[in-house]
């Protein structure tokens, strides 16, 4: 990826809002992250971390309050026209597909939807058909009449990757795309991500709080916490080494590795109107808890001394006094 | 005597499209102090499986077979008596707690609300005490007997939701996907909760999942269901890691384990889509799907057999075992 312009990237992103008592609740605070041209990056955290906010921030559907989004290196821009031209780029595939196709339209109206309001002329009924045959839906022509009511959970993704598809977009943002399908179906979904960028080189952020997906299609995760990225770095090193206490807590919960000794955080992250100080995981921080970080000297920085945003470089880093005394580089 | 035994179980719907045959001829066992763990896609008849334990499958559905709760046939009983039986004896935790739950009503009242149904003498601050114990002993705390749902996270709701199951002392659960829709860290914390009731409470529990691997860390047993039936039984470990089944090893694959490089931009599933239950294959239901299959798998319904080198485990495929082995369902 070096040397490449990232085809997203979001830099020092930060998302607010004002929540009904006035305080405000900072979503995304702070996060710098990059997807190469056909990468697949997956956004990894439980619900209320911001990961959708971050994904929505990206998409232009919400406003950050500082920071920028860049698309192939230049800023996005936030007039209608500029919105629209990007928005066929950097195209959204949603969790349910149940609830993203309108049930009284067709498969096809609900692929050319897209060419429509794009106002893209020329063959319209060839590249609808082209979109559907790239997500296997063969032969396409078969599929063109028929309502969402009549497929099955796994052709109704298709349909909405299709939809996607028709577009010729850069970039695909997937939030959860396989979490409400069947277990059968979800490899066939995760598969034809694979494929897709293996064919259009196009890059894949996959939100979801499944690392199993994560250890299935990405390339490099991010896990999020408390609108902050934690830990990032190629899978493979994340995964199999996490340096952080909140990834390790996260792995050590995915039902298959339970021969590690499950670390069950207690409660849920806390809200994001009241962001705790020094490190945000401090408060639910088993290695603070245990005592390892008072042993290592650094505990007195996990609760007060604020961490420096992690950079969106593709090495594997975390953000946490721990790991980092335990590299011999704190500053 | 088993706390639940379901024998030769069948459930029909009857629809303007004619007979969608949902179960068909399920028999499963839970004693007091195990879990069960079903596992299942959308269709496999797993839900409808859950609700005839307290007879709530719709009118319209036709039941065979018998379901008996402490040696009591649950389908035979009077109305009187099944009300007597529901949460008492047996209690649902219902899939999607984030929508089972009244949303004008504050949690507290929902939860009493069959501790008082089935005991008129209690006074208001009787059961008021019992609901905060409800709740400290699924680790929420008494004052959210307060709010109201919306209120709740969604981990929070799921443990009302058991709150409210547990709350007529029943010997048996049944817990229809409970941790679907949660975080991994609040599935875990769910998870948990559901297994100390099992070993502290000593309760039979029913797990219902579409997640092969939740259930084996969960479970002493799984069974999985395929187009009505049972597919494949045995210990959680075994049915997860020694499948004799196509489809049940298709479904552990599903899940990768974290660090197999195997799994490794290799995402594995199945090509297909679950039968509709109104339109069933010929010969065995998974024989269009399955990678394994010979002809004889398109004519011959195979039903569960033993399988000789895993100790308690069946399959329903021709190719476990040897010919003649079937064993009576």
């Amino acid at each position: 990826m070096k040397g490449e312009v990232p085809s997203l990237e979001a830099v020092s992103l930060t998302t607010t809002f004002r929540t009904r008592g006035g305080s405000v609740a900072r979503a995304v605070d702070g996060v710098d992250l990059e997807v190469g041209q056909g990468e697949v990056v997956a956004l990894v955290g439980e619900s209320g971390c911001g990961k959708t906010t971050l994904a929505r921030t990206l998409l232009g559907l919400e406003r950050p309050a500082a920071g920028q989004v860049l698309h192939e290196g230049s800023a996005l821009r936030y007039d209608a026209r500029s919105l629209k031209a990007y928005r066929r780029e950097v195209q959204l595939v949603l969790q349910d597909p149940t609830g993203s196709l309108n049930p009284r339209h067709t498969v096809y109206q609900a692929v050319a939807e897209g060419l429509r309001v794009h106002g893209l002329g020329g063959d319209e009924q060839a590249r609808v058909a082209e979109a559907l045959s790239r997500v296997g839906l063969r032969p396409a022509e078969r599929y063109f009449l028929r309502y969402p009511d009549e497929l099955s959970g796994g052709q109704r993704q298709r349909v909405v990757i299709a939809g996607a598809l028709v577009l010729e977009p850069k970039v695909l943002v997937a939030d959860e795309p396989v979490s409400s399908l069947d277990a059968s179906v979800r490899g066939e979904i995760l598969e034809l991500l694979l494929r897709l960028r293996g064919e259009l080189g196009l890059s894949v952020l996959v939100v979801t709080h499944d690392l199993g997906l994560a250890w299935n299609i990405a390339d490099r995760i991010a896990v999020m916490y408390l609108g902050r990225v934690v830990e990032s770095g190629p899978t493979e090193q994340v995964l199999a080494d996490p340096q952080h206490p909140y990834t390790q807590a996260l792995l050590s919960v995915v039902p298959e590795t339970r021969h590690v000794e499950p670390t069950v955080l207690a409660g849920e992250p806390p809200d994001p109107t009241r962001v705790p100080s020094g490190c945000r995981f401090h408060p639910r921080c088993p290695a603070l808890a245990s005592g390892e970080a008072e042993a290592a000297g650094v505990a007195d920085d996990c609760r007060s001394t604020t961490l420096p945003v992690l950079p969106a470089e593709p090495v594997h880093a975390a953000a946490c006094f721990l790991s980092k005394a335990r590299q011999g580089t704190l500053s | 005597m088993s706390l639940l035994r379901i024998e030769d179980l069948s459930v029909t719907y009857r629809t303007s499209e004619g007979d969608v045959p949902a179960v068909r001829g399920v028999s499963l066992e839970v004693e007091a102090g195990t879990s069960l763990g079903v596992a299942g896609e959308s269709g496999s008849g797993k839900s409808t499986l859950a609700g005839t334990v307290l007879r709530l499958t719709p009118k319209t559905a036709a039941v065979t077979g018998r379901v008996l709760l402490d040696d009591e046939d649950v389908l035979s009983m009077s109305f009187g008596r099944l009300r007597a039986v529901r949460w008492s004896s047996a209690s649902i935790v219902f899939q999607g707690a984030l929508h089972s739950l009244n949303p004008l009503q504050r949690v507290g009242r929902q939860i009493g609300e069959p501790i008082r149904l089935h005991d008129p003498t209690l006074t208001r601050r009787g059961v008021d005490r019992r609901v905060g114990g409800l709740l400290s002993d699924v680790g929420l705390s008494a004052r959210l007997a307060q709010s109201y749902p919306h209120q709740l996270s969604g981990g929070q709701k799921q443990r009302v939701m058991i709150a409210m199951a547990l709350g007529c002392g029943p010997q048996l659960i049944v817990a229809d996907e409970p941790t679907t829709a949660l975080d991994v860290m609040v599935q875990a914390q769910v998870l948990d909760l559901l297994t100390a009731l099992v070993r502290d409470l000593g309760v039979g529990l029913v797990v219902i999942s579409h997640d092969l691997s939740v259930l084996a860390t969960t479970c002493d047993r799984v069974a999985v269901m395929y187009a009505g039936r049972v597919v494949e039984q045995g210990r959680a470990e075994d049915v997860l890691h020694r499948a004799r089944h196509p489809y049940t090893r298709a479904l552990s694959a599903a899940f990768p384990t974290i660090g197999d490089p195997a799994a490794r931009f290799a995402p594995r599933g199945l090509p297909g889509d679950p039968p509709w239950p109104g339109d069933l294959p010929s010969g065995c239901p998974f024989h269009p799907r399955c990678a394994e299959a010979e002809d004889r798998c398109r004519t011959e319904d195979v039903r569960l057999r033993s399988a000789p080198d895993v100790p308690g485990q069946q399959a329903a495929c021709v190719h476990v075992g040897a010919p003649g082995r079937e064993v009576a369902p």
